[in-house]
């Protein structure tokens, strides 16, 4: 029998791996690959849950999780190309235009 | 056997999750992403919940990742236009470092007051499809607006002006 508990401590490490990584990282295509991680962390998290009620509505909910990172992803990447042809650069601390 | 498969897909999607983080080929860390994405694949699989990880394969490590791969390699960046990886914001690595052992004590200390596992449906294709097109059938119908809507507001982000 697999601990469940343990399956939850993978989902918090994933989770505040991908915090780490939109906090540190200035690459805006890494910034996005983190938040990905963060949402699979979320995904695991209602996996386990769902195994732990014997209810599959987390699990048709994590369904919905994935179509909207699939959204978010094509979304994302159409800002980090539009970045990249305003600055020629992807780095996240050139993109100043809203700082007043 | 369970148990030996779940601790190393655990620590395979753990590592590689690092490993995304700390390269500075956004290449290479895609390609970890993918690894990460099938250890999570593997761990829905020891969870019961198959129809999720047919779908984390065929949408994450398929679909998404080609997209990022796609971009990664459009833009086709040298080594000069890679922003470092460690900024001046180093104090935001021991902001998260605290806020992960915090996650982590809470997730354990959560852990002690589960309760044991109930009995339930895997989570098979015709279990999921029930639910999806029976009580889920509305936002599953959204979700293909916000698809189309994503693809749309993308193709106009994306689009070169002409002057």
């Amino acid at each position: 029998m697999i601990d469940l508990n343990h399956a939850l401590v993978v989902a918090f490490l994933l989770f505040g791996t991908g915090v780490a990584g939109v906090l540190l990282r200035r690459n805006a295509i890494v910034v996005f690959m983190s938040i990905e991680l963060m949402l699979n962390a979320v995904n695991l998290a209602l996996v386990t849950f769902s195994r732990l009620r014997g209810d599959l509505d987390a699990q048709v909910l994590c369904f919905f999780v994935m179509a909207v990172a699939a959204a978010e992803a094509a979304i994302g990447l159409g800002l980090v190309i539009a970045l990249f042809r305003r600055h020629e650069s992807i780095d996240l601390d050139r993109a100043t235009l809203l700082r007043s | 056997m369970r148990e030996l498969l779940f601790y190393f897909f655990a620590a395979l999607a753990v590592v590689s999750g690092i490993l995304v983080i700390t390269r500075r080929n956004p290449l290479a860390a895609a390609l970890y992403l993918v690894l990460a994405f099938f250890a999570l694949a593997g761990i829905y699989v020891l969870l019961d919940a198959f129809f999720l990880a047919a779908v984390q394969v065929a949408v994450y490590a398929g679909a998404i990742m080609v997209l990022f791969l796609f971009v990664i390699m459009l833009l086709n960046l040298g080594p000069d236009d890679l922003p470092p990886i460690m900024t001046r914001k180093v104090r935001w690595v021991y902001a998260a470092a605290s806020a992960l052992l915090v996650l982590v004590f809470l997730a354990l200390d959560l852990g002690r007051r589960l309760p044991a596992p109930a009995a339930g449906p895997a989570g098979e294709v015709e279990a999921i499809g029930e639910r999806l097109f029976g009580a889920y059938l509305l936002p599953f119908e959204i979700t293909a607006i916000l698809l189309l809507v994503a693809i749309v507001g993308s193709v106009v982000l994306a689009h070169r002006e002409s002057k």
